[in-house]
């Protein structure tokens, strides 16, 4: 059985600018308080993800995954158009890599200098 | 589930607006000096007010946290020269600034940066922010002073611009704001400067603004009010958030606010006339997210796709032996100043050292074979680490969207080439690759001025009204400047308000601006929304106001204008606060555009320096031309004065800038 459909407008590009995991978060909603054009709006539902509404105002400027107290919680995600973008080769072997890819591979885990 | 979409999908119901609307309700919120815009220049004002004593109100667009151009970090500090280290004195800088653009910038809020910058930034490590190696990590490198554990960019011999660990350093200055007890009132959109009488060009005394989560209508009384808004009306002449927010270098809030508010006030401006073909207009890719060798990413080797390096030269046009060299005045330099300081035009005794400017050229004929690739482990270890671990750790909009994303993907820059843009060859001329405006039609213009003419106190030419900011102000900068002006234009307001006259505010004057504010939430709602205004707005621009004007195109433009403000726009419908706070914002978009229409139309003459083509008009630079032409509104009437471009150092000022400085300065 298919699951029921809505008569909604197309989803706005970029889809998302940022993505939940609402196993980690908590729905405390500083990510929200600190958006500097508003792009989430609080759930209806308390302790509950925030919704992002305004994808297409997102500006990137990370604000909300630094001030997130749970890591992981909120993900930023660059517009599908700039990730396919930001592509890499390994020098030595020649393979080549890009932002988002299926099999990426294993994370650089040097923090930035400062930390 | 994040998405709106998801959640209406997955419960069948739309979600209410979160939080209560009370359109109308008038708050009055009084204060000794009001700051509007809490970004880094407004926090700085506000600080320093309150140091002096002042009560001080901040009137911010979002959330005065992370808000604003600068809110996102920063990881060099320029125009620092009196640090220890540095071998470049204010005269200098000033001068070098200032002979680049051949007089086409405010040289005295130049001295006043350059005399204040080192000041602003050790205040800055006090609240808490990093400027020095304090963990040894670069010790020994060329460009650390072992003593201070201060370290350098660009010119590592005469060391003026200091590379900073800056991620954090809005936080640090809102806690700041906050310690002291500035008043922040967050998600307002300003609609008006109050004057006394509701008159243009009389005494400021405040402001009007509507909160965008609530729709509360808020009077701001002041003694004193200081502009720190930034300089960007990035919706002006394009108008695409969904291609161009992410590559962007301001964020959607930027529509000109301060500039509409200064201009409908009577504020004097520069430059309006003056735009630009902007590297930074967002329809490149996100900032640093792809290899360059420019500004963050100086001195990093370029190589082709066979691994062939692209060679460097110094603004002479002799070849770079060493990569150390990159960073290093050469032969005939005075010393380099540094790119992304609101100068467009440099002196070669001053330019960087670049990528071999042939290279479009290369190119073309085949010596270096596409996509070209960002090296960095070609550069020395501590090299490496202080661009790639240290300033695209730090730079603007880079710790979380380029750093940790990247490294997270596995990014190593010790193994890995990281590709640049493949576009037209004319792309590669200047080495900020990822920004580079070949990927923008010609007609779309980014503003090149409309900047706030000053005086030595960084007053306007309206009583009771200071300027702190980036490029809205004539002489500004980029991040570090507008630190050190919004920090000198807070001190002057703060002193101006110790002695000013109680502010008395025109009622008449605060319904008319309670009136219209919500006009569009009491029309159909067959009205249009704010994206498809916007939009128009935009066309017109692009059209009317494009690379090439003359008289008949710049008038027919300046009708539509008004057209579409007494039709579509008149009829515009908000759902929503939100809505209502960016179509507040399209207002603002009109009054710049009439401001740029009308300053376009005043310079009869073509202007190089301000990329300026009047068809009409095609004599490039004719000298009785060569002058500043301020602009301002006298009863809705735009009028313009003639003003040298040496004005400040003329009567009624002092004939030197240290003179002027030592008797403007606020000990």
């Amino acid at each position: 059985m298919s699951e029921k459909a809505y008569m909604v407008p197309n989803p706005p590009t970029p889809n998302k600018a940022v993505e939940f995991d609402e196993n980690i978060c908590i729905g405390c909603n500083k990510c929200v308080e600190v958006c500097p054009t508003d792009v989430m709006m609080p759930n209806p539902e308390k302790k509950k993800q925030p919704i992002v509404v305004y994808p297409e105002e997102c500006w990137y400027c990370g604000g909300c995954v630094e001030e997130c107290p749970r890591p992981g919680a909120i993900k930023m995600l660059h517009p599908t158009q700039q990730r396919i973008s930001v592509n890499w080769k390994r020098k030595a072997t020649g393979e080549l890599f890009r932002l988002g890819m299926k099999n990426p591979p294993p994370p650089n885990t040097r923090p930035p200098s400062g930390e | 589930m994040s998405t709106w979409h998801e959640y209406v999908q997955q419960t069948g119901k739309v979600p209410e607006w979160p939080y209560p609307i009370n359109y109308g309700k008038m708050n009055e919120i009084v204060s000794d000096v009001l700051v509007i815009g809490g970004g880094v220049a407004g926090l700085q004002a506000a600080i320093n007010a309150t140091r002096l004593g002042a009560k001080v109100t901040v009137l911010e667009r979002g959330h005065a946290r992370r808000s604003g151009s600068g809110g996102a970090g920063v990881d060099h500090w320029h125009g620092a020269v009196t640090n220890p280290c540095s071998k470049v004195t204010p005269e200098m800088y000033t001068n070098a600034c200032y002979d680049s653009m051949k007089g086409w910038t405010g040289a005295h809020v130049r001295y006043i940066i350059t005399k204040e910058s080192w000041d602003t930034l050790l205040e800055c490590e006090k609240m808490g922010i990093q400027i020095r190696d304090v963990r040894d990590e670069f010790k020994g490198a060329d460009f650390r002073d072992e003593k201070t554990k201060l370290m350098f960019a660009y010119d590592y011999k005469n060391r003026h611009v200091i590379r900073v660990w800056g991620w954090n350093i809005k936080p640090k200055l809102y806690e700041e704001a906050k310690r002291l007890g500035v008043n922040i009132q967050n998600r307002m959109m300003p609609t008006a400067l109050l004057t006394v009488g509701g008159k243009q060009g009389a005494r400021v005394v405040g402001a009007t603004a509507v909160n965008t989560r609530t729709g509360e209508f808020n009077v701001f009384r002041s003694k004193a009010t200081v502009i720190a808004t930034g300089g960007s009306a990035g919706r002006l002449s394009y108008f695409a958030p969904e291609l161009t927010a992410s590559g962007a270098m301001s964020d959607i809030n930027g529509a000109g606010v301060g500039q509409a508010l200064g201009w409908n006030a009577g504020a004097e401006l520069l430059g309006a006339e003056a735009s630009g073909h902007n590297r930074l207009s967002g329809l490149g890719y996100a900032p640093y997210s792809m290899g360059g060798a420019h500004n963050t990413y100086h001195g990093t080797p370029i190589v082709d796709t066979e691994g062939k390096e692209v060679p460097w030269k110094d603004p002479f046009g002799n070849a770079l032996k060493t990569y150390e060299d990159r960073f290093l005045p050469q032969p005939g330099h005075d010393f380099i100043l540094g790119e992304g300081i609101g100068i467009g035009l440099y002196l070669p005794q001053f330019r960087s050292n670049e990528l071999s400017p042939d290279l479009p050229e290369r190119l073309r004929k085949g010596d270096f074979k596409l996509p070209l690739y960002a090296d960095l482990s070609r550069l020395s270890e501590p090299e490496r680490r202080a661009i790639f671990g240290m300033m695209v750790g730090n730079e603007g909009k880079t710790r979380v969207a380029v750093y940790d994303m990247m490294t997270n993907a596995g990014f190593d820059p010790d193994k890995d080439l990281f590709q640049t843009p493949v576009m037209p060859v004319e792309g590669y001329a200047h080495a900020n690759f990822w920004g580079a405006g070949v990927n923008t039609p010609a007609n779309m213009r980014a503003l090149g001025g409309g900047s706030f003419l000053t005086d030595w106190d960084l007053r306007s030419n309206l009583e009771g009204l200071y300027i702190g900011a980036g490029g809205n102000l004539f002489g500004g900068g980029c991040h570090g400047e507008s630190h050190t002006t919004g920090r000198f234009a807070g001190k002057k307001a703060a002193l101006y308000a110790r002695t000013a006259v109680e502010p008395a505010v025109d009622k008449a004057q605060v319904e008319k601006e309670r009136e219209q504010a919500y006009n569009a939430t009491r029309q159909s709602k067959e009205g249009n929304g704010w994206k498809e205004i916007n939009g128009a707005i935009a066309r017109i621009m692009r059209d009317y106001c494009g690379r090439f004007k003359n008289e008949t195109t710049l008038n027919l433009g300046l009708r539509l204008l008004n057209e579409l403000k007494t039709t579509e726009m008149a009829s515009a419908y908000a759902s929503n606060p939100h809505e209502l706070g960016r179509l507040l914002e399209c207002h603002s978009l009109i009054s710049v555009g009439e401001l740029v229409f009308k300053a376009s139309l005043a310079r009869k003459a073509s202007h190089a320096g301000m990329d300026f083509i009047r068809l009409d008009y095609p004599e490039m630079d004719p000298p009785e031309w060569n002058k500043l032409m301020p602009i301002r509104q006298v009863n809705n009437k735009a009028v313009t004065r003639d003003v040298p471009l040496d004005f400040h150092l003329k009567a009624p000022y002092a004939a030197t800038l240290e003179e002027n400085y030592r008797k403007h300065v606020v000990k």
